[in-house]
């Protein structure tokens, strides 16, 4: 499966379009890493554990997009976007969408 | 008097620590985009060389969360009473973003270019905003890297 955010696969032509496909998850951080968050707040700099786990659920949202356009039969998905909401207090939803299509 | 201790403590705990922190940051992100001078992440759609015949294409995602010190919460909540540019937050986003352009091409050091590179910044639950909460964003890079064929 071959992702790409541009209109097109470059090197390879787009043979048929299968519409839109999207993956989501909703996740929830646990409340050791909001105590960890709040001490490492004091002094600033990266919070390795938020890092870790938003990176984890775009992965996930990513894997889902992909079964679903394994399912329509497409081979690649084009103009891949990200995008992020929070749905509630301390939880926020990871959503992936894009165009499937068989690149040949 | 207890609080004001913890405050004056966390403050000279924010700024000391906060101000050491930055300038590492800043000191590993300035090395690191050197050596990445050669795989240029560009904004543009097309391939910019069109003949050239390609070997295989990838996107491509780097991400960082970054929060502010006490310290500088604290210069951008007195800002807020005066209005005008918050420094201190300019330097968080700033980072956030250098970190995930640089963690997208470390994810393919072998790359020639990295097409259509979309920067995004969010911040993270609702609380990044309110008092007593954690003051931090997220800022999400990525884009389709492209390897040529040598």
């Amino acid at each position: 499966m071959i992702l790409t955010n541009i209109e097109s696969v470059p090197g390879k032509n787009i043979v048929e379009h299968f519409g839109v496909v999207s993956g989501s998850t909703v996740r929830a951080k646990h409340v050791g890493r909001d105590i960890m968050a709040s001490l490492k707040n004091i002094v600033g700099g990266e919070l390795k554990g938020y890092t870790e786990l938003l990176q984890d659920s775009r992965n996930q949202a990513t894997e889902r997009m992909i079964e679903q356009a394994k399912q329509l039969g497409a081979n690649a998905i084009v103009n891949v976007r990200f995008a992020t909401s929070s749905v509630a207090q301390g939880a926020s939803e990871l959503y992936v969408y894009g165009t499937a299509v068989r690149a040949n | 008097m207890e609080q004001f201790y913890i405050l004056t403590i966390l403050v000279c705990l924010g700024y000391i620590g906060g101000t050491i922190a930055e300038m590492r940051h800043y000191r590993s992100i300035i090395t690191r985009e050197k050596e990445f001078l050669k795989l240029p992440a560009v904004t543009i759609h097309r391939m910019i060389e069109k003949d050239a015949e390609i070997k295989s294409v990838e996107m491509v995602q780097g991400s960082a969360v970054i929060s502010v010190d006490y310290f500088k919460r604290i210069l951008a909540a007195l800002r807020n009473f005066f209005g005008g540019e918050v420094k201190s937050y300019e330097s968080l986003v700033d980072r956030a973003r250098r970190e995930a352009t640089l963690r997208m091409k470390e994810k393919t050091p072998n790359a020639d270019i990295i097409l259509n590179t979309r920067i995004e910044t969010t911040t993270i639950g609702r609380n990044a905003n309110r008092r007593k909460s954690i003051g931090s964003i997220e800022a999400i890079a990525y884009g389709t890297s492209v390897t040529y064929k040598i």
